[in-house]
């Protein structure tokens, strides 16, 4: 697998100039909605002749296309920003551009980053690294292809309920979600305000922890960035580790109950102690997972309406012109998404719905609260299954939320939680575990799985 | 037309909810320019206010400080924590799709408004609230087309909500005009109103005089003019008792009104009302402000309306002189500077000042950017000291406002000074004196018939082309006649 360290003391154009090529011998995955070439190359010369410096001078790398970046269109995936050009770069993109990194292109989502395997974006799905049938899971699959084919040594990709973590696993590559306001948000194309993150994906765990380094901290634009507190740190002793027992029911495929166990294995055999715990309301987090983040879509999508940028549709009335804008421009997932919110927030639902949900999310944060009173690290499945079948859950979207069922509650409660590749399925699909930490706690995850990945 | 009789019968009851823009430099969440006079379309705007995707709002901690002193100008309490919420509608003016204001926990809570009444009485209104909100953009109408201004997008306002504690048209006017005069006073809002700095809305109802229950309420939206509050509240009150005299309903509903006509219509009713799916805003904390940070924030407050009335309470003004030097704090402050040189003084420019206002309350006064309090107190002082007649002071003040200059000097160039020279005088007085042509008058004074001094300080006055001090020469005109 390719690493940073790679790419660092060798030409960046011609680092540049091979992961194009690769990403155009692995068209067929639909990982890339877009290169930026011209752009990638004139900051490669100017790494090349000293202009440019950093811990990650000339090192390329792929963002999600919902990070605003100069150079090409950002679009999420969808038609209503198909050919919208970004006047400015997300903080994300400009602090690793200060760093010398190169963004060479725009990977492949489910518009808006609403879904779970890329098959909702408005330009056909990304296929799984390892097996074309399948999904390459989501949102932000095409940020996991890239990095699974080595096209790149990371890639950007935002997480609301599992959109890193998952795809991670299905494609065999590390996902790091961190801490609620860890990374600025500003410049990201938003989908729910309170649970997005913004994390990598990356062949290696010292790799992602220092690309988190580099990308987290406060930022002025975003209100909700925390103080910067992420340093990769090496494992100090023993861990006390939470195995959560509602996500290995039997409802969990077979296989990633195997490689979750070994993974566990691995963890004692390294000297950490690992306890089954207990987390009650995990069977209420996607119904409150459900309520509040379209809640918050109806809201942030509201702005995509025809008038000052975007797809603008031909009308002669000002509600057609908003009707006929929207509904070309945005997938039927994005429309039921809306729908759910604007129903959840209206007048007399508004307590039934949102408010219940918040006050059950609450809950939720304390039980995690408790757990971590006790448990340095929590360890689940990231998903119950591996990657499924292109098209397999595309007409059941109940199926398709379920699956985001183990990622979701890190997201409500803000928390840190990485994807680490485990393992393989039967099949030899790529399984990975994932790793729940205390908020703040992003590099003692990376590290504990550094230690895992070492000796694996 | 329906009798005065029949209006007599009811009560009306007024709820106020008014608009005020905050002087802050940029915008409530952006750093685009707050000042959107005099810019071209969009000029003033921020990525952030025209909504762009990925965009977050920063908020303009300036805006919160303005808050806390609005609410100390209103009597209320400022809260500990405060948050914000967003209100969707779709409309071309709103950039993201929703309005971000305080719907579930505001800034200000409470308060009391005393609006003083001509007649002497006053209206205690009670504050049940005010949230800060940003401010929609501006659209343009044409045709068969319309065009978007973003300018005003994200202007901080805050809403001042009132309980529906005023009963009369007259202290509708009274609380608006009380209100701008806190905001202004406390440095909260410009209040320029024709700009549209404090806009009023004003929620009415009539009932029979004696009803336990309110009666259905209509909203007119957006007055900007104290007296435009006034109007619509005494049309809205005659409207809806012919209404119900005629045995029909009232409507609940948003109406506009018209200042040409005098007139209210409907713009939409209740039915049409939208859901505005209130949520809490996550992209912006809570404002969490602790009692030392409110007291900072308060600290350093200009003086209120009540101070001036305290301290003129001695000099007794008209209450008509104290209104008008309330509608313009410089005025009101440059009269409280002359008091420390005497009460008299203070009196004098008070007077002129009240009269540049004008006895109604807008805004009128053409005013030099420049204001030197001091050329007022000097100028009063010159007339006390007979160095200016009245007719000359007034001509000078006027020249103050507007210009740049000394009063000595614009004395000296307009030739307006006095002569308080005796010897100056004398030659005019014995001139009069001695001129035949008064020999009559000079009879009928020493006949015991003193009135007659007033013709002879006249004739004084025209001999020295009205610069003899009259007051001089009427002492000199005596001290002769009683050689």
């Amino acid at each position: 697998m390719s690493s940073i360290s790679d790419f660092i003391g060798v030409s960046a154009r011609k680092n540049v100039e091979e992961a194009i090529a690769k990403a155009h011998e692995n068209e067929s995955f639909h990982a890339l909605l877009s290169l930026t070439e011209t752009r990638a190359l004139e900051r490669a010369d100017a790494v090349d002749r000293g202009e440019i410096t950093g811990l990650l001078a000339g090192v390329p790398f792929i963002a999600k296309d919902n990070f605003l970046t100069l150079g090409g269109t950002t679009t999420a995936a969808s038609k209503i920003l198909e050919n919208f050009e970004a006047p400015l770069q997300a903080t994300a993109i400009e602090k690793l551009e200060a760093e010398g990194a190169i963004c060479i292109g725009k990977a492949n989502l489910d518009a808006f980053a609403h879904g779970g395997s890329t098959e909702n974006s408005a330009f056909g799905p990304t296929k799984n690294a390892v097996d074309q049938e399948r999904v390459a899971g989501g949102s932000s699959g095409g940020s996991a292809v890239v990095v699974a084919l080595q096209i790149v040594p990371f890639a950007l990709g935002t997480d609301t309920g599992g959109s890193i973590r998952q795809p991670a696993s299905f494609n065999g590559v590390v996902g790091v979600k961190p801490t609620y306001g860890t990374v600025s948000r500003y410049g990201v194309v938003a989908m729910a305000s309170s649970t997005d993150t913004i994390g990598v994906l990356a062949s290696h765990t010292k790799d992602a922890a220092l690309v988190m380094s580099i990308m987290s901290g406060k930022d002025a634009k975003d209100m909700t960035t925390l103080p910067d507190f992420f340093a990769p740190i090496t494992l100090d002793g023993k861990k006390k580790i939470g195995i959560i027992k509602e996500a290995m029911t039997d409802d969990v495929d077979a296989d990633v109950r195997r490689v979750t166990n070994e993974y566990i294995e691995k963890l004692r055999s390294a000297g950490h102690e690992v306890e089954e715990v207990s987390l009650s309301l995990l069977k209420y987090a996607l119904a409150i997972y459900y309520i509040v983040v379209p809640a918050e879509i109806s809201s942030n999508l509201g702005r995509y309406d025809g008038i000052r940028y975007g797809r603008r549709a031909d009308a002669t009335r000002l509600s057609d012109l908003y009707g006929s804008s929207r509904d070309q421009g945005f997938m039927t997932e994005n429309k039921r998404r809306i729908m759910i919110g604007s129903y959840v927030l209206s007048s007399g639902f508004f307590d039934a719905y949102y408010l219940q949900a918040q006050k059950v999310r609450t809950l939720l944060i304390d039980e995690f609260n408790e757990l971590f009173s006790s448990f340095d690290v929590l360890i689940a499945p990231v998903a119950p299954t591996p990657a499924f079948k292109l098209g397999e859950n595309t007409s059941d979207p109940i199926k398709m939320y379920l699956a985001d069922v183990m990622t979701v509650p890190a997201s409500l409660a803000g928390l840190p939680a990485i994807s680490v590749p485990a393992g393989k399925s039967e099949q030899g699909l790529p399984i990975g575990v994932q790793l729940i930490g205390k908020r703040r706690d992003d590099a003692l995850l990376l590290a504990l799985a550094e230690s895992i990945e070492g000796n694996a | 037309m329906i009798s005065p009789e029949i209006l007599d019968k009811y009560d009306m009851t007024i709820g106020i909810e008014c608009h005020v823009q905050l002087a802050t430099i940029s915008k409530l969440f952006s750093g685009a320019d707050n000042d959107a006079n005099d810019k071209a379309p969009n000029d003033a705007t921020s990525p952030i206010d025209f909504g762009l995707p990925g965009m977050l709002p920063v908020l303009n901690y300036q805006a919160i400080v303005l808050a806390a002193k609005a609410g100390k100008a209103l009597n209320a309490e400022i809260a500990h924590i405060s948050r914000f919420d967003r209100k969707h509608y779709f409309y071309p003016d709103l950039p993201k799709g929703y309005q971000i204001t305080q719907m579930y926990q505001p800034i200000i809570l409470g308060g009391l408004v005393e609006a003083p009444m001509l007649d002497g009485s006053t209206v205690t209104v009670r504050i049940h609230h005010a949230h800060i909100e940003e401010d929609a953009g501006k659209l343009t109408h044409y045709s068969d087309f319309s065009l978007v201004d973003l300018n005003r997008a994200g202007t901080p306002l805050i809403e001042i909500v009132s309980e529906p504690d005023i009963h009369s048209a007259a202290g509708a006017k009274a609380y608006a005009t009380e209100l701008h005069r806190l905001m202004t006073f406390a440095g909260v809002t410009y209040g320029d109103l024709y700009h549209g700095n404090m806009r009023f809305d004003v929620n009415l109802s009539v009932a029979l005089k004696g009803a336990t229950e309110l009666g259905t309420r209509a909203e007119v939206k957006n007055l900007n003019s104290f007296r435009s509050v006034e109007k619509a509240a005494e049309y809205e009150f005659t409207r809806q008792i012919e209404l119900i005299e005629k045995g029909e309903k009232i409507v609940q509903e948003t109406r506009g009104w018209d200042d040409a006509s005098g007139k209210t219509s409907s713009q939409r009713s209740k039915e049409d009302a939208q859901d505005y799916r209130y949520m809490p805003d996550a992209d912006i904390p809570p404002v969490v402000l602790s009692d030392e940070d409110i007291a900072d924030m308060q600290a350093g407050m200009p003086r209120l309306p009540a101070f001036y009335r305290e301290k003129w309470s001695s000099i007794g003004l008209d209450l008509s002189v104290v209104n008008a030097l309330l509608n313009e704090v410089k005025y009101a402050d440059t009269v409280v500077l002359a008091q420390e040189k005497s009460d008299d003084i203070a009196k004098v420019i008070a007077h002129w000042f009240a009269s540049a206002v004008g006895q109604d309350d807008e805004q009128s006064a053409v005013v030099s950017s420049e204001f030197f309090p001091k050329r007022f107190i000097e100028l009063a002082e010159m007339f006390k000291k007979n160095e200016v007649s009245s007719t000359a002071a007034k001509q000078i003040f006027n020249e103050l406002l507007t210009g740049n200059k000394d009063p000595r000097i614009i004395a000296e160039e307009k030739n307006l000074l006095q002569v308080s020279d005796e010897s100056a005088i004398q030659v005019f007085v014995d001139a009069v004196l001695d001129d035949p042509a008064n020999a009559q008058s000079v009879a009928d004074i020493k006949a015991g018939q003193d009135k007659a001094i007033g013709f002879l300080v006249g004739q004084v006055m025209k001999r020295s082309a009205g610069k003899a001090n009259p007051g001089l020469a009427q002492q000199l005109i005596r001290k002769r006649l009683e050689q």
